[in-house]
């Protein structure tokens, strides 16, 4: 077979990448070093959008399709018909560093099929990430899929060269597992993950003692699993989620719709699992962290699937109409956070604001808040609504056209936002009690 | 009358360059001289002078607002920091208004210091919505400025040309700098340029240069463009999102959208075309009479074009045996001699096929023999045609005949002969050597077993290889006499 081109090889082993939802480049920050190029503020930067509405922040690729495992819903498994490509590490590198500095990317993204063993393809992708850092002092992100099984001398190596490690669960159960991945085991992928929340503890620890000591992968952890390729519930995945933050301490957990790739195997849906689906289960993810929801309030045992039609908050609102209506003016945080239609940024300017102005419904308008969805569920100066009803979980507020659809905000950049929005706030309240000099 | 009597009443012009630090020595004096924000008009020196409006505007420079005058103090007025910022952030913005705007603020903090907590006020929240755009067009800017590199006189260099919405060259700058420290670079936008020197270590500023400046490309574009047209999946199409994050506006600067036609056009072709080769296509489906008796089928065989094997190999090999078998061999597919025979089991594999079932004391006249693939698959070299494996995709094809098969059949168990006839009857995860020998539940069999194919005998290693193999076959087999004689 005459030898391919890089560019040919980017082509194969870039579409090869693409099924892996996630590309935030958010979480580390790291100063420009004056000897290569790069750094990080912690935001990151979406530099450009595809065609399927995803930001392209990283260089995102795989190191090798080859792989020598039989995952059922895996485009590079072993009895895949694909054609199959390797990059040498320097040419990683090279192609890293070429499109930093024209100031396409915001660093790698690197993952690989498993080849001779966990620790050989380990070995490489840390080899990149060594070259990149300690040949040309690359300052930009870097996040490496840690390759399930690896020895822990690997992961504490990557993890000094790494901004982000992720592990991917796969699938949310083990069940689903053995059928779609026999060679892969949780217990296993569990463990990848146990070894780096352990070494990232032990070395926050002593950088508690010792501030310059070296960093352990500073974005800290995250995972991801595909959805819609078993028949596993909403319910399912949320919990496996929740219990995966908790036990690993992980950054995010990404959620991938499956969608239908060349010469599957025939178990698998012939269709692509609806995007909004996706989208709930990133809503309802973001209760859990963001808005002090439990696994169990968003998706009860008695409603395992999120509804598609309406938000997880929402639906939960409607599930609990003793909890409304909240005063806006009196209300605590936890409670407001509760209200559909006000979210984690304007739940904070409404606590600053109603020290010093109680706030009407047409103020809540000026804060961008939907009249529609919170009407039914705040105490306003000029509003009282009707006696709360009783709802079904039939019914649905509206239908959400793709247009609709299109207009929210996609996952992932989401993250690097909220904690930008964040540090705004912390920032403004700070400033608001100092004074300057016109 | 007074100069200060007739400011009083009438409107006074004055012209703000540019400039936050401008209108803020501007401001200054307005309020020390008490000027209502009513009475002055700060306008924008980027705007073409307006003229005379209605009002009967005085139109005056900066000076008619120098004192010194007994009302003003020399003090300098205390604002609240949150305002300074924010209002060194909305000066960037092109709002024509934004002067008027940052003074009618600054007079209302002198009798309300909490003012500026208020979000939801008028003013307040017009100054955050400039604050807003501004921190998004920098975001932009920091994500979409896209560097060419030539070969200058001081060696490598990088050029980018770039139009933000707003007026935010210099506050956006300072990112590059950190980021490129290494490099030598340089922005041209139409409001001036910006140089970074990493010898000097050191930001510049300069006059606006149009985009014939800079270069036109880079070399590095045509990789860039291939990763961009690889990265995203087809099957899950957004470009209302994708427009809605990277406006249509900021599109001229960024080489790899004239990719996005294509792109969009070919993805849902790319989409079905997955989407057949996953639903079973190539498939012999279409081939495959409704009828299913052995006579019915072995005629409508030879018409079989569901995958491409058909077009090298010699003939189509039916399988062969009685339609009263209860045992039903399925071998993974025909080898050279049987191509040229038109039969199974015919060659070397065969023969070791033969022995085996002897040994195990099964009659091979009582037992239906055929493949999972019904075509030889081969490479020519030179006068030899070399046996090649069958693809997952060719056994998933020509299942729909071996599925006939059994349904016309109705045996009481099937024995699958190495992993290509048990990856087609058992899944594509079924892992053979842990798993051979064992009696599993199918819907088209009693039961199913899987064992080693008698050509993986002929190719063990060594003779001890091969005698634990053949071992494996013959035991297995015998386990197979033994669950047709108890049933």
């Amino acid at each position: 077979m005459p030898s391919l081109t890089v560019r040919q090889k980017l082509e194969i082993l870039a579409d090869a990448a693409k099924y892996d939802a996630s590309c935030a480049s958010s979480g580390a920050t790291r100063a420009s070093n004056g000897k290569g190029v790069g750094h990080s503020d912690g935001t990151g930067i979406c530099h450009s959008y595809t065609p399927d509405g995803r930001c392209v922040s990283l260089l995102k690729i795989l190191l090798t399709n080859f792989c020598t495992y039989d995952c059922v819903f895996c485009v590079n498994r072993v009895s895949s018909d694909i054609r199959r490509a390797r990059f040498s590490v320097e040419e990683v590198v090279t192609l890293t560093l070429d499109f930093y500095k024209r100031n396409y990317i915001e660093g790698l993204f690197l993952s690989s099929g498993i080849i001779q063993s966990p620790d050989y393809t380990m070995e490489q992708l840390v080899q990149v990430a060594k070259t990149l850092r300690l040949v040309h002092h690359f300052g930009g992100y870097i996040h490496i899929k840690a390759i399930p099984g690896c020895a822990q001398r690997l992961i504490d190596d990557a993890g000094l060269y790494a901004d982000r490690l992720s592990a991917n669960i796969e699938l949310p159960t083990q069940d689903d597992l053995v059928q779609l991945a026999p060679e892969k085991k949780a217990t296993v992928i569990e463990g990848t993950m146990g070894q780096i929340a352990d070494r990232k503890a032990e070395v926050d620890e002593d950088r508690r003692k010792l501030p310059s000591a070296p960093k352990f992968a500073p974005a800290g952890q995250s995972t991801q699993m595909v959805i819609g390729a078993t028949p596993a519930t909403d319910r399912d995945i949320i919990q496996r989620a929740s219990t995966l933050y908790g036990g690993y301490k992980l950054r995010r957990v990404y959620y991938t719709g499956f969608s239908p790739y060349p010469e599957a195997d025939t178990r698998l849906p012939l269709q692509a699992t609806p995007r909004m689906r996706e989208h709930r289960l990133y809503q309802a993810d973001w209760l859990m962290r963001f808005y002090g929801f439990a696994a169990d309030e968003i998706a009860p045992e008695s409603d395992p699937e999120l509804n598609l039609a309406i938000d997880p908050k929402l639906a939960w609102a409607r599930r609990h109409p003793e909890f409304f209506p909240v005063d806006v003016n009196a209300g605590t945080r936890e409670a407001l956070l509760r209200v559909p239609g006000l979210g984690y940024h304007n739940v904070d300017r409404i606590l600053r604001i109603r020290r010093y102005h109680k706030l009407s419904m047409e103020d809540l308008r000026k804060l961008h808040v939907r009249m529609k969805d919170v009407l039914e569920f705040v105490v306003t100066t000029d509003h009282l609504p009707v006696a709360t009803l009783p709802f079904t979980t039939e019914q649905t507020d509206r239908e959400t056209s793709d247009a609709e659809f299109a207009a929210l905000p996609p996952a992932q950049p989401l993250a690097g936002l909220v904690a930008a929005q964040q540090m705004d706030l912390f920032a403004a309240a700070a400033q608001s009690a100092a004074t300057g000099v016109l | 009358m007074s100069l200060l009597h007739a400011l009083a009443e009438r409107v006074t012009r004055v012209t703000v360059p540019p400039s936050f630090d401008a209108w803020r020595e501007l401001a200054r004096k307005a309020l020390l001289r008490g000027l209502e924000p009513d009475s002055i008009d700060l306008a924008d020196a980027t705007v073409a002078a307006q003229a005379d409006d209605l009002f009967g505007a005085v139109q005056t420079d900066a000076s008619a607002l120098d004192g010194p005058y007994a009302e003003m103090s020399q003090e300098r007025p205390h604002v609240p920091r949150a305002f300074l910022d924010r209002a060194k952030l909305a000066s960037y913005h092109r709002d024509p208004q934004r002067w008027n705007l940052l003074y009618r603020l600054l007079w209302r903090l002198q009798s309300n210091r909490d003012l500026m907590r208020i979000e939801v006020d008028h003013d307040v929240s017009a100054m955050l919505r400039l604050v807003q755009q501004v921190k998004r067009d920098e975001h932009k800017m920091h994500a979409f400025v896209r560097f060419r590199r030539i070969e200058g006189e001081r060696g490598e260099e990088f050029i980018a040309w770039y139009e933000p919405a707003h007026r935010i060259l210099e506050l956006a700058a300072p990112f590059f700098a950190e980021r490129f420290a290494v490099m030598r670079w340089s922005i041209l936008t139409p409001d001036g340029s910006a140089y970074w020197d990493p010898e000097l270590h050191q930001l510049q500023f300069g006059p606006p240069l149009d985009r014939t400046h800079a270069p036109a490309g880079d070399e590095l574009e045509t990789l860039w463009k291939s990763y961009y047209g690889s990265i995203f999946n087809p099957a899950r199409l957004n470009p209302e999102g994708m427009r809605s994050h990277m406006p249509v506006k900021y599109w001229n600067n960024l080489p790899e959208v004239e990719l996005l036609p294509s792109l969009l056009q070919a993805a849902e072709g790319r989409v079905e075309s997955m989407i057949s080769k996953q639903g079973g296509k190539p498939s012999a489906a279409p081939f495959v009479p409704h009828e299913h008796t052995l006579p019915v089928i072995q005629a409508a065989l030879p018409t079989c074009r569901g995958c491409d094997l058909y077009e090298h190999a010699i003939q189509v090999v039916p399988g062969r045996g009685p339609v009263t078998a209860d045992l039903v061999l399925v071998g993974e597919q025909p080898g050279d001699q049987e191509d040229k025979r038109g039969e199974p089991f015919v060659g070397p594999a065969g023969g070791v096929l033969r022995k085996a079932l002897a040994e195990a004391g099964v009659d091979p006249d009582a037992v239906y023999m055929t493949n999972a693939v019904k075509h030889f698959k081969f490479v020519q070299r030179g006068k030899l045609r070399l046996h090649q494996n069958p693809r997952m995709s060719e056994i998933t094809a020509c299942k729909p005949w071996l599925m006939a098969e059994l349904d016309a059949l109705k045996p009481k168990l099937v024995v699958a002969l190495g992993a290509s006839a048990a990856k087609s009857l058992l899944g594509g995860t079924f892992a053979l050597m842990r798993d051979r020998g064992k009696l599993m539940q199918a819907n088209f069999a009693e039961q199913v077993m899987a064992t080693i194919h008698p050509s993986a005998v002929l190719r063990g290693r060594d003779d001890a290889a091969r005698e634990q193999l053949y071992r494996h076959l013959r035991d297995d087999l015998m386990l197979a006499r033994q669950y047709l004689g108890a049933a």
